[in-house]
């Protein structure tokens, strides 16, 4: 293998560059980036970097040696429009094209939006936290649509620059789909505890100068709307490659396409039916799909550690497994009205999840001790 | 020299965080050596001395980035700096770290 391109320049993607280094791979890398910038860190966007207190650089992924020592060809600035297997070619967006033997595919996702938001921002890049944070000026009126991860963060975030906020919900209790009543029945407190103004159960219609508009025909008035509604993975431009689209690009256990010689990693991978929309999936699938695309097979499989972590107000959340609605919720450390304490999930007598609010030891322990992992081949 | 603990508290497979600025992790490896490094991880503030041990390497509790205690050295993102590294000694069953960061450290 002469020359792998790698399709998407943020975490996966850099990991996937990593990975190809760390296996002794020597040949041409070429990291195509749809945004013009080098590589940086997602997570503080709606954190630190929203808030001002992080600087840009201290998002890169990559510093001045491993830019040296990885030694990549980037194309940034630029989309593949096409995958060609039949000619090893990929298109790119600027008219040129890429020669590549093998495909890494890490083209992660874009915001979604909602019909009748125009105008509202979305944060899933640097420019969109940019555009966001020269919005967030004194006595703004923020109203987030989406009490998941992002509209969480982005309310957690305005809070603490004296900003009022209203998050507005369609369902129950936030990101109850994901941790169930009782932890949603927290995730809400901390909300209102901070001073966020959180209405769930609400559909909204639309927006405009005044505001945000629900389908009671009441408007939430508002200077600043964030649509927080999760990302659509960015695979338009696989139409007619033969690999298989569905929600994602559609792999096997070790992430490999039915192309032996195209691999996907990260938001866009889609395996055993489920893509994982987190940090930590999109650093740990690159050593296993790397190998595979190395050994021109499927050798390894992956197993995702399922470990998800949020800063909101006061409150770092972490999560692992993969716990369903009607898993046993039991409380092993402190109480759910506690500011700190830690829970586990139980199905079959196995412990299928963990969850801690400001516990992080705790936490790492009975994930390491406790979880259950199926095995890895 | 600054106190971090006597030699009973501090089993092997354990942390400590002697606080200060810096604060200071001080651990103690299964294999029983004694490494004392900055608590706070390089990527973001979090408690390293909170942090899973694993060998002579110790991953941060938040967000994985793994520290060689040995060196200081992040072995994976999302750290990117070192952390420092002190001297440890012990003297008639109290562990002790040197007040003043390692110059080797990288």
């Amino acid at each position: 293998m002469k020359r792998v391109a790698i399709v998407g320049a943020s975490l996966a993607g850099v990991r996937a560059a990593q990975e190809l280094r760390a296996q002794g791979y020597e040949g041409d890398v070429v990291l195509i980036g749809a945004e013009a910038h080098l590589p940086y860190d997602r997570p503080p966007l709606s954190k630190a970097f929203l808030a001002g207190t992080a600087s840009r650089a201290s998002l890169d992924l990559l510093d001045a040696g491993d830019l040296v020592s990885l030694a990549l060809d980037f194309r940034l600035g630029v989309r593949a429009t096409a995958l060609e297997p039949a000619n090893r070619r990929l298109q790119l967006s600027d008219g040129g094209s890429v020669h590549a033997d093998g495909v890494v595919i890490a083209t992660g996702g874009r915001a979604r939006t909602l019909p009748g938001f125009e105008g509202a921002h979305t944060l899933r890049t640097i420019d969109d936290a940019m555009a966001l944070r020269a919005a967030l000026v004194p006595g703004a009126r923020v109203v987030i649509v989406g009490a998941g991860f992002i509209g969480a963060e982005v309310a957690s975030t305005c809070r603490s620059l004296g900003l009022e906020v209203v998050v507005l919900e369609a369902s129950a209790a936030p990101l109850a789909p994901v941790l169930g009543p009782e932890l949603a029945a927290v995730c809400a407190r901390l909300h209102t505890d901070h001073g966020t103004d959180l209405r769930c159960g609400v559909s909204v219609t639309g927006m405009d100068a005044a505001g945000v508009h629900l389908a009671d025909g009441s408007t939430v008035p508002a200077d600043v709307v964030v649509v927080g509604v999760g990302m659509t993975p960015v695979t338009d431009w696989l139409a007619g490659s033969g690999v298989t689209v569905g929600s994602g690009v559609h792999t096997d256990a070790g992430l490999v396409t039915e192309l032996p010689q195209v691999v996907a990693v990260g938001d866009v991978a889609q395996f055993g039916g489920l893509r994982h929309e987190h940090w930590t999936n999109a650093s740990e699938q690159a050593p296993v799909a790397v190998a595979n695309l190395l050994a021109g097979r499927t050798s390894r499989t992956y197993t995702p550690s399922g470990y998800v972590w949020s800063d909101q107000y006061a409150g770092t959340l972490q999560l692992a497994g993969h716990p369903r609605p009607d898993d046993r919720l039991s409380f092993v450390d402190g109480a759910p009205t506690a500011t700190s304490f830690v829970a586990t999930w139980h199905r079959n007598g196995e412990t299928v999840g963990v969850f801690a609010l400001n516990n992080p030891k705790l936490f790492n322990r009975l994930r390491r001790q406790t979880l259950r992992r199926p095995a890895t081949v | 020299m600054i106190r971090a603990c006597t030699v009973e508290e501090l089993p092997p497979g354990e942390s400590v965080r002697i606080s200060g600025t810096p604060a200071i992790a001080v651990f103690n490896t299964e294999d029983g050596e004694l490494y004392a490094i900055d608590d706070t991880c390089t990527h973001q503030d979090a408690s390293l001395a909170d942090g899973w041990l694993e060998g002579c390497f110790v991953e941060c509790p938040l967000h994985a980035a793994l520290f060689d205690l040995r060196t200081g050295m992040p072995s994976c993102l999302p750290a990117k700096d070192p952390v420092r590294t002190y001297s440890v000694v012990v003297d008639r069953g109290v562990i002790y770290v040197e007040g003043v960061a390692n110059e080797d450290a990288a």
